[in-house]
């Protein structure tokens, strides 16, 4: 990756020299100066390099994600470039239109960064605090499992379930997620768990 | 999938059939043009469209949407007929010989048994004869009127090229040249591989299409070996994982099941699945079923299960339904019977059937969470967007509660892959505002809610109070700790049960994979198909050693394949009875005499002797399965059923509509349209520049591919007197979509009984938020009904009208 990275610096950089030089012999040694500032440094200069993979379809593109600022140093990191993985034995560095877009979907708009509410008959959300919206989402399961919880059949059987609240899990999170939200979940006794494989 | 993208290099046969792998899965279509390139391996398209994946095939043929079981039984009647069979394979792989129970019959599109009322089988005598010696009766000579084989021959007669034309509007000629080519790879030295994904699935009988598929493959003998299996393209990045775990009403991560309510007790649950060997010397691996169950309880609630109290069996909930599933729960919903939900990652206003009855539902809620990195629809499905979303906020008294959530490149852990490789990744970003990872946001849920019960007491709360938490920050279980968890620990040393002075896990160290657990409660392990991933090796998941050795493709230092690092299901089928391999050039394991061994983890023990024990281990026979026997809900055999709105009647059996067990419910039935009402044939489908209703918020996605449109052939627009490019109304019996028109070559009118069949071809990737223009999508117009074994809804095939119209209002 690095080999290739000088490779490109260096050919824009003689590429400049090139020019600058033929017009400086013309006396024009200003011009040399205005065009190598006007010339953009490699973007990727000094960037992070992290590897991924591309969070659409299953084929799972490896992907290298260029930032800048170190997470692992506790900095903030912004990613500015992302592309594929060379090495990757299932992509070799390819991607499709979405993949090859992907800086896009991180940096899109419409991210959400707060929480938000709307409340019944609204048209608007507002926002709140983690704390409220956290609070308020404990205290709402709370109360509707205490009151809807089914501990045993009309046979007495217990049957521990809990049937007015239901949780639809995603498709794109992690297995670690997948798996921290089934333990959540499940241990609830929310019996309308799904994610988005039934579909 | 059975194998891996990078396995398709190796195969002689592509066949993409119910998916459309160039559009959908660009970079894993790279290893057909590979495999074409480098082995001259030929591809075949069967599709309603001429789709990107035909316009690089070798051979295409059109298939009416709904009709693939007709057109695959007819492939293995081709088979039969012309003994195009790897009878090695099959005689020995397979269910062929065995015998089946008497009484067993089919008729007029029914198996023996079927309730009307009910719209369910008894399915008591889709089993094999037992014989005395309690192992199920075999006819290796295939004499047996009643054996398998001649049960199948019979079955699929019906399915001649003349019925396949005739159901499927695929011409005669075109069927036989795709039978030709496929009923070539019964060689044992040619291999055909068959790609599908949602094309297959989303049909209230896609289970079946998928069995007729696999039956196909086992008589081709393509099932274990190199270039060959059942590849599934899965369609997001973690949908394999998220069903590995057991996200669903009905499962324990590992394919393990929820209790239902017979299953009052632990010996109860237990008692119907001791897997007992139904011929001798079989592995029957689910014999292993309670260690893995056990273990599991042991890492949801540690010392809190014990063999006291059944491991704490009744901490479970136990179902009264086979499955809480989504269309079940949205007619709840609709009923007004649920209070609350959480959408975590998923956009149902969109991405479920009906548009109109989620809007109902969604509002009929008390309150409804969502966590999303990106706005969705469902989020704002109150807020009123003109004739995208006409809804009056004032009505709806749903509260919504919004959760911003970080995006790949802000997380960290493993993804599992269409071929099961379960792949690390690292985080390289912040994330914007106050987003947090749904780990953190699912912890602060439980922790909430936990202190509420600690304080105030209430309903049952045991479960919530000793449910295991010992992070090193309780507030965000790192992925790390997550991970080693559903890899498993031991939570006792354990030794050797053959020695017991040799000690084979320390207490507390990570299991070297899930051959070690055990029932008594001394192993912990969430999901034990994933166990061998986090060990003491450490994390296998992220390794990154890209070599191939002698390039079979199998990349076996890269990732962690589930199980066990195994790269090709039922590999042992890759051998003959002598433990050799069928093709010499795709070796993947081979038998030297006292184990076997090579470019694969064996799929079979290490030394079962290759004349005695099956490849199939998983399977109780030990062979794989012709005859599904009770397992599957339609029949043991796939049977052609039309979907629930047609253009034609059901040709085998014209008294049945849809799949005669597919669950319906009563509000749904009047939405059910006829082709007198509503004449044409629609689907669904994806395009390359966009997935699903993510892309729509990028700039650059949204500039490729920024409308919405509908395809429709040349002969139709000029029925309707359509022009390319004009605005139309394409409604169902449950909506409608404005689109522009695009009049295209790739669909061609169909006929099917002697009618013609127009298509209407419906993208999926428009809606009222986000970059690209406002649009809708199919969904405001799909039926209500799911297949019968998994309730995936019938989004493929379905009946439209179509008609001039002019441009929606702008908003």
């Amino acid at each position: 990756m690095n080999m290739e990275l000088s490779r490109r610096g260096f050919l824009k950089a003689a590429g400049v020299g090139v020019a600058g030089t033929t017009l400086g012999a013309f006396g024009f040694s200003e011009l040399e100066a205005a065009q190598a500032a006007a010339v953009r440094p490699f973007k990727l200069t000094n960037t992070m390099e992290t590897r991924n993979t591309c969070p659409y379809c299953s084929v799972a593109c490896g992907i290298i994600m260029y930032s800048k600022g170190d997470l692992r140093k506790g900095e903030t990191a912004e990613i500015v470039h992302i592309e594929g993985d060379a090495d990757h034995p299932t992509n070799r560095g390819t991607l499709c239109p979405k993949g090859a877009a992907l800086k896009d979907f991180v940096k899109a708009e419409t991210r959400l960064k707060y929480p938000m509410i709307r409340k019944p008959g609204s048209d608007r959300f507002e926002r709140v605090s983690w704390d409220q919206a956290l609070d308020r989402i404990a205290r709402l399961l709370k109360d509707d499992r205490d009151a809807n919880f089914i501990a045993t059949n009309q046979a007495g059987v217990p049957v521990n379930r809990w049937t007015t609240v239901g949780f639809l899990a995603a498709s794109a999170t992690t297995n670690e997620t997948a798996w921290l939200t089934y333990k959540v979940v499940r241990s609830t006794g929310i019996v309308a768990f799904d994610n988005q494989a039934r579909v | 999938m059975t194998n891996s993208w990078t396995d398709i290099r190796n195969t002689d046969l592509v066949v993409i059939m119910g998916g459309n792998a160039a559009e959908a899965h660009p970079c894993g279509f790279k290893w057909v043009t590979e495999a074409k390139a480098n082995r001259g391996a030929k591809l075949i398209v069967v599709d309603p469209r001429y789709t990107r994946s035909a316009s690089v095939s070798d051979f295409y043929a059109p298939i009416r949407q709904g009709t693939d079981i007709a057109f695959l039984l007819g492939l293995i009647n081709y088979c039969i007929q012309n003994d195009k069979i790897q009878w090695d394979y099959v005689k020995a792989f397979t269910n062929a010989s065995y015998v089946v129970k008497e009484g067993f019959a089919y008729n007029d599109g029914l198996f023996t048994g079927y309730d009307e009322g009910k719209r369910d089988y008894d399915r008591s005598t889709w089993e094999y004869e037992i014989g005395p010696d309690g192992f199920a009766v075999v006819d290796e000579s295939l004499q047996n009127p009643r054996c398998v084989w001649n049960l199948l021959k019979a079955h699929v007669a019906t399915y001649t090229p003349e019925m396949v034309e005739r159901i499927c509007g695929t011409p005669k000629d075109k069927f036989l040249k795709v039978a030709e080519m496929i009923s070539e790879c019964s060689s044992p030295t040619k291999t055909m591989t068959s790609m599908y994904a949602l094309g297959w699935t989303q049909h209230s009988k896609g289970s079946q299409n998928i069995r007729a598929m696999a039956m196909l493959q086992l008589l081709l003998g393509n099932i274990g070996v190199r270039g060959g299996g059942m590849n599934a393209l899965r369609g997001h990045s973690n949908i394999q994982g998220l069903t590995d775990i057991g996200l669903m009403s009905n499962l324990i991560p590992g394919y393990l099941n929820i209790p239902v309510e017979r299953e009052a007790d632990f010996a109860t649950y237990m008692s119907s699945r001791t897997f007992k060997p139904l011929r001798p010397n079989q592995t029957s691996y689910w014999q292993n079923y309670k260690k893995f169950f056990v273990s599991f309880q042991k890492v949801m609630w540690g010392d809190a299960a014990t063999p006291q109290n059944d491991f704490a069996y009744q901490f479970l909930p136990k179902l009264d339904v086979p499955a809480y599933d989504v269309l079940r729960y949205f007619e709840m919903m609709h009923q007004g019977k649920v209070n609350g939900y959480f959408c975590q990652g998923f956009n149902p206003l969109l991405a479920f059937p009906n548009r109109q009855k989620i809007t109902e539902s969604l509002s009929r809620l008390k309150w409804l969470v969502t966590m999303d990195p990106l706005e969705t629809e469902t989020s704002r499905f109150w807020e009123n967007h003109g004739e995208y979303n006409d809804v009056n906020p004032a009505s709806i008294q749903t509260e919504v509660i919004q959760l911003p959530a970080t995006c790949f490149a802000e997380d960290e852990g493993a993804l599992v892959n269409s071929g099961r490789w379960l792949q690390w990744h690292w985080a390289g970003g912040s994330p914007p505002g106050e987003a947090k990872h749904d780990t953190w946001i699912m912890a602060q849920i439980h922790r909430r809610l936990r202190a509420l019960y600690e304080k105030e007491g209430g309903a049952f709360p045991d479960p919530i109070l000793n449910l295991t938490w010992n992070y090193r920050d309780p507030d965000e279980p790192s992925p790390e700790e997550l991970a080693k968890e559903m890899n498993g620990y031991a939570v006792e040393t354990l030794y050797d049960p053959a020695d017991p002075t040799k000690v084979v896990t320390e207490k507390g160290k990570q299991v070297v994979n899930f051959s070690v657990l055990r029932d008594d409660g001394t192993t912990a392990c969430a999901c034990w198909i994933y166990s061998g991933c986090f060990n003491e090796a450490g994390n296998n998941m992220a390794r990154r050693d890209n070599t191939d050795p002698d390039d079979t493709g199998a990349y076996p230092n890269w990732s962690f394949s589930w199980p066990l690092n195994r790269r090709i299901l039922y590999n042992r089928a890759s051998a003959d009875l002598q433990g050799n391999p069928w093709d010499p050039s795709r070796k993947l394991i081979a038998w030297d005499g006292t184990k076997w061994s090579g470019y694969d983890v064996p799929d079979i023990a290490p030394n079962a002797k290759p004349d005695m024990v099956g490849p199939f281990i998983m399977n109780q026979e030990g062979v794989s399965r012709l005859f599904a026997r009770g397992l599957m809900r339609e029949g043991p055999f796939p049977v052609h059923y039309e979907p629930f709105e047609a253009p034609i009647a059901n040709v085998v059996a014209p008294k049945i509509r849809g799949n005669p067990v597919a669950r319906i419910f009563q509000s749904d039935v009047a939405q059910f349209a006829t082709s007198e009402e509503f004449p044409y044939a629609a689907t669904s489908y994806r395009l390359t520049e966009h997935f699903h209703y993510w892309t729509k918020h990028n700039r650059v996605n949204a500039s490729l591919q920024p409308e919405f449109f509908v395809e429709i052939s040349e002969q139709l627009a000029a029925e309707k007197g359509i022009a390319h490019g004009s605005w139309v109304r394409v409604w169902s019996k449950r909506g409608q979509v404005k689109a522009k028109a695009v009049v295209t070559k790739r669909i061609k009118p169909l006929i099917c009984d002697g009618k013609p069949v127009h298509v209407v071809g419906i993208p999926l990737h428009w809606g009222f938020m986000g970059r690209a223009r406002k649009g809708w999508g199919p969904n405001s117009l799909t039926p209500f009904v799911g297949d019968a074994n998994i309730e995936t809804p019938e989004y493929k095939a379905f009946l439209v009208n179509i008609e001039p119209t002019t441009a929606p209002a702008t908003v």
